[in-house]
């Protein structure tokens, strides 16, 4: 071996070796959640029904079925822009919930009231509370943006969600946010396509709360993965809330003034 | 109208296939109601201890694929038992509305609109009459034929609307509860602008926000919702005037945390006389309260009226305090409770209102609500002093 070849195998190893000596948990945990962030990148607009089950411990269950339609995030600071629309129960048909996610800024949100054709701008603050009788709080239905949370990678596992084994980077999420319901988030990230299959939820005691199982993707547009199936375990309660998409439709011609709470009462 | 029913009859067909992607929705409601007034009537030949009622109502409506275009219908009809004023039929919304292109919209038709941010009253919102028969709190409103178009920009939202048809307010008979002394004819109404309903309002309206301030203002002129009430010698009645109106309005709320403040405000011309009316105060919510998911809301708001009382439209929100809360469970049935009073701090009388609403299955509402006036020395409560009541509605949604 040349002291040239020598040199360049032992530069060669440093530069492989560099990036890890350099990339803290935290680094690695935050490129996990941005590689997420990215494979979602140029949706455009979607529109997408669904039905949300409620189930208690002794399976009485309720039906809501709703619309979500979305925009994506235009320049720094803001997040996707939504309209939830909701079918039924019937007595609530019509109700409409409008939010301009932030990153760092609290979101702006309406609600729009059919019967009295009322629009109110509401304040956003409540994050821990349930989504309309779910298991979902409002938090957890709010843009995942990336600069919501501090990450920090844990450690690579295989396991099994849904039917399908696969390998999860898990990540530690602390929500970055005010008034969350919680202390951290294990997020994990399957390492092939890096989508979110799992988050265990962690109350401010430290107790592991609830669990959301994201399961059945699919595959839009060559890039653009969607779960069909998401599901909430309260492990306190024992109650459950089910989501179930049907096909979603992107590109749809939506455009910013859609978003605005002015558009509400036309839904 | 039959036109609007053939439509909606080959929209209908065309909703037999759903990759369509347009909505066709037939929902009918029937309800049930029971006001039950236990004290003995101030008046002779007030009904007595009981009110039944039967409401009904629902909504048809079409919306197209590209959802530019909808159609609305929403009749309502209600039967009382005891009181023929309060047995009438409404359309609350027969519409169209069209998308012209990203900025421009119309709608035609019977319609509803609601203008303000308060919770006690809302002095901008004057579109639609209130109906009257239905609540006695400016909670529901007759649907009102309009022309409305509205341009979208870059810097806020334009709406006109010119109103062709004025709709009167409907006021309880003599056998009713929750009327004035003397009785007021409600057919005897007459309008200063063209003596009749056809005079036609405009209104200019113009909403935007920025960061957490939301505002609209607006202009309206026509016709005033709200009549003088003069007394007919001859027949011992009252009888509705309704004096034409011109005003200018703003309403503003700023969105902070859990803090919301809120204000509006009204100039208005009427019989040669200028007025202001007002509104403004805060709504402050405790969310999740102890991690139960309980949210409590807290309201207080002040209202102002400076009109001459003994020559224009009458309004009992002279100088009053409105505190209310609203308490939502977040449960499965949506269950909530609203409370709150509004008093007046120069005569001292109070109109209270408690309302809870839950529904029970699917497809059931159950809605309770009691009111409650004393009246010390306010000459707008004391014909009400005997009403207080509570109001039971069961809603069955198909």
């Amino acid at each position: 071996m040349t002291l040239f070849k020598s040199t360049m195998t032992a530069m060669g190893a440093l530069a492989l070796f560099m990036p890890a000596l350099a990339e803290t948990p935290q680094e690695k945990g935050f490129a996990i959640a941005e590689r997420n962030d990215v494979s979602d990148a140029g949706f455009g607009t979607s529109t997408v029904e669904l039905t949300m089950t409620l189930a208690d411990p002794s399976g009485r269950t309720t039906k809501r079925d709703l619309r979500i339609d979305t925009r994506e995030k235009e320049g720094d600071g803001n997040g996707d822009r939504s309209v939830t629309v909701f079918y039924s129960p019937r007595d609530v048909e019509g109700t409409a919930l409008l939010t301009h996610s932030k990153v760092i800024e609290s979101d702006d949100q309406w609600l729009y009231l059919p019967a009295l054709r009322r629009t109110k701008r509401i304040s956003s603050s409540n994050k821990s509370g349930p989504f309309v009788g779910s298991e979902f709080a409002f938090e957890d239905i709010a843009g995942s943006e990336l600069g919501k949370y501090d990450y920090t990678y844990l450690e690579t596992v295989t396991e099994t969600v849904g039917d399908e084994e696969m390998e999860l980077d898990k990540v530690e999420c602390i929500p970055a946010y005010e008034r969350s319901g919680y202390d951290k988030i294990h997020c994990y990230f399957d390492t092939e396509v890096f989508q979110a299959r799992k988050f265990d939820f962690f109350d401010r005691g430290g107790q592991k709360l609830k669990t959301l199982i994201l399961d059945d993707y699919r595959q839009y547009e060559e890039s653009l993965w969607r779960p069909h199936t998401q599901t909430m375990t309260n492990h306190i309660t024992g109650k459950e809330t089910v989501l179930e998409f049907g096909d979603y439709e992107f590109g749809i011609d939506l455009d910013e003034r859609d978003f605005e709470p002015e558009a509400l009462e036309r839904l | 109208m039959s036109r609007l029913v053939l439509t909606l009859v080959g929209v209908a067909v065309c909703a037999t296939a759903p990759a369509q992607g347009q909505r066709f929705d037939v929902r009918p409601e029937v309800a049930i109601e029971a006001r039950l007034l236990p004290d003995d009537p101030q008046f002779d030949d007030q009904l007595t201890v009981s009110q039944l009622a039967l409401i009904l109502t629902g909504e048809i409506s079409w919306r197209s694929k590209d959802r530019d275009t909808r159609v609305q219908f929403e009749p309502l009809v209600r039967l009382d038992a005891e009181d023929d004023e309060r047995t009438y039929f409404d359309v609350r919304e027969a519409s169209i509305s069209h998308e012209i292109n990203r900025d421009w919209d119309l709608l035609i038709g019977v319609s509803q609109v609601f203008w303000g941010v308060a919770e006690s009253r809302n002095v901008v919102d004057i579109i639609n009459q209130f109906d009257t028969v239905e609540d006695v709190d400016e909670g529901e409103k007759l649907g009102q034929p309009m022309i409305r178009v509205s341009r979208r920009s870059d810097f806020g939202t334009v709406e006109a609307f010119y109103l062709p048809y004025f709709r009167e307010r409907v006021f309880p008979g003599a056998d009713g509860r929750l009327r004035t002394d003397p009785v007021i004819e409600t057919d005897k109404a007459r309008f200063e602008r063209g003596g009749d309903e056809w005079a036609g309002d405009l209104a200019l309206r113009y909403t935007n926000r920025f960061g957490g301030v939301d505002f609209g203002a607006h202009v309206f002129h026509g016709t005033s919702r709200n009549p003088r009430l003069d007394f007919n010698p001859s027949n011992g009645f009252l009888e509705p005037f309704y004096p034409e109106l011109s005003q200018g309005g703003l309403d503003v709320q700023w969105t902070r945390g859990a803090w919301l403040l809120k204000g509006e405000a009204v100039i208005a011309d009427m019989l040669g006389e200028t007025l202001t009316s007002a509104v403004g105060g805060f709504e402050y919510t405790l969310f999740d309260v102890s991690g139960t998911g309980l949210d409590v809301g807290i309201i207080g708001e002040y209202l102002y009226d400076d009109r001459d009382q003994t020559n224009l439209p009458n309004t009992i929100f002279e100088n009053d305090v409105f505190v209310g809360t609203r308490i939502a469970l977040n449960d499965v049935q949506d269950t909530e409770f609203l409370a709150g009073a509004i008093i007046d701090d120069q005569t001292g009388g109070v109109f209270a209102s408690a309302e809870f609403q839950r529904r029970m299955g699917d497809t059931l509402l159950l809605e309770i609500e009691a009111r409650a006036f004393a009246a010390k020395d306010d000459p707008f409560i004391r014909s009400l002093e005997k009403d207080d009541h509570l109001l039971v509605r069961l809603t069955r949604y198909f």
